[in-house]
């Protein structure tokens, strides 16, 4: 009788263990997923704000290059431009955050 | 295409000022973020305003700098600083990611709004002019025939 009493606890035991590793399992994929995503979504970003930013200052430089009278100029629009661009590139830094923290 | 541009640089001039303005507006900013976030928005609120304002003033400081010395090391400044910048501002959030007193939902969203207001803010005072090449000049300049009348 304690026999099988013994063989029942362990069961018991074998079974809660192995929905606690489900648990935990479900837990650490879905952590996984977050994790993806963010790197995803922060590196997919970036891609953007990169191609635009180099087309932006090439041509700034050309500008520059060919006018050098209006180098101030070209600069000030070149580095509002730059900050605008690098926005794209923020928000989805801000989606990362959103993802990975909160 | 190999020579670098003299005299001071405008994009540092806009940067100050937006440093300035960003002093101007972050009391008022902080205290937004805290009667929404309450505390932890608050520090986040100031934390971003920093680093945005950091961001800024590294970006017009790294244009000023290459641009001295040549144009073609002011493309490659350029890029290396925008992945340089965004690695500091991970860095940065990184380093706060468990701290109490920031709110990380608080922090994402002040960084874009601080961002992009204050970029708002300053095309307000931006000269695009050959004369002005930076800002706009504090004073009107006056008309001619006020200044023939003198």
């Amino acid at each position: 009788m304690s026999t099988i009493g013994a063989i029942t606890e362990q069961a018991i035991e074998l079974a809660q263990s192995a929905e606690l590793a489900q648990e935990v399992e479900a837990e650490d994929a879905q952590s996984v997923a977050a994790a993806e995503g963010a790197g995803l979504a922060y590196g997919l970003a970036a891609i953007g704000p990169g191609i635009g930013i180099g087309y932006l200052v090439g041509q700034a430089v050309q500008a520059m290059a060919r006018q050098p009278e209006s180098a101030g100029q070209v600069q000030t629009t070149m580095f509002l431009g730059i900050a605008f661009t690098e926005a794209l590139a923020l928000l989805g830094f801000v989606v990362f955050i959103m993802l990975k923290f909160v | 295409m190999l020579t670098g541009l003299e005299g001071p640089s405008p994009a540092y001039q806009v940067a100050l000022d937006m440093l300035k303005r960003g002093v101007i507006a972050g009391p008022i900013l902080v205290a937004i973020g805290a009667a929404i976030w309450g505390g932890p928005g608050a520090g986040a609120v100031a934390y971003a305003l920093g680093l945005v304002l950091v961001n800024f003033w590294l970006s017009a400081a790294i244009i000023a700098a290459t641009s001295r010395i040549s144009l073609a090391l002011l493309m490659g400044g350029v890029m290396f600083g925008f992945l340089l910048r965004l690695g500091l501002i991970f860095l940065a959030v990184w380093l706060v990611r468990d701290v109490g007193w920031v709110d990380m939902l608080a922090l994402g969203i002040a960084i874009i709004v601080t961002h992009l207001g204050l970029l708002a803010w300053e095309l307000k005072y931006v000269s695009a002019s050959l004369a002005y090449p930076g800002l706009k000049p504090s004073k009107p300049a006056k008309s001619a025939k006020e200044a023939a009348t003198l």
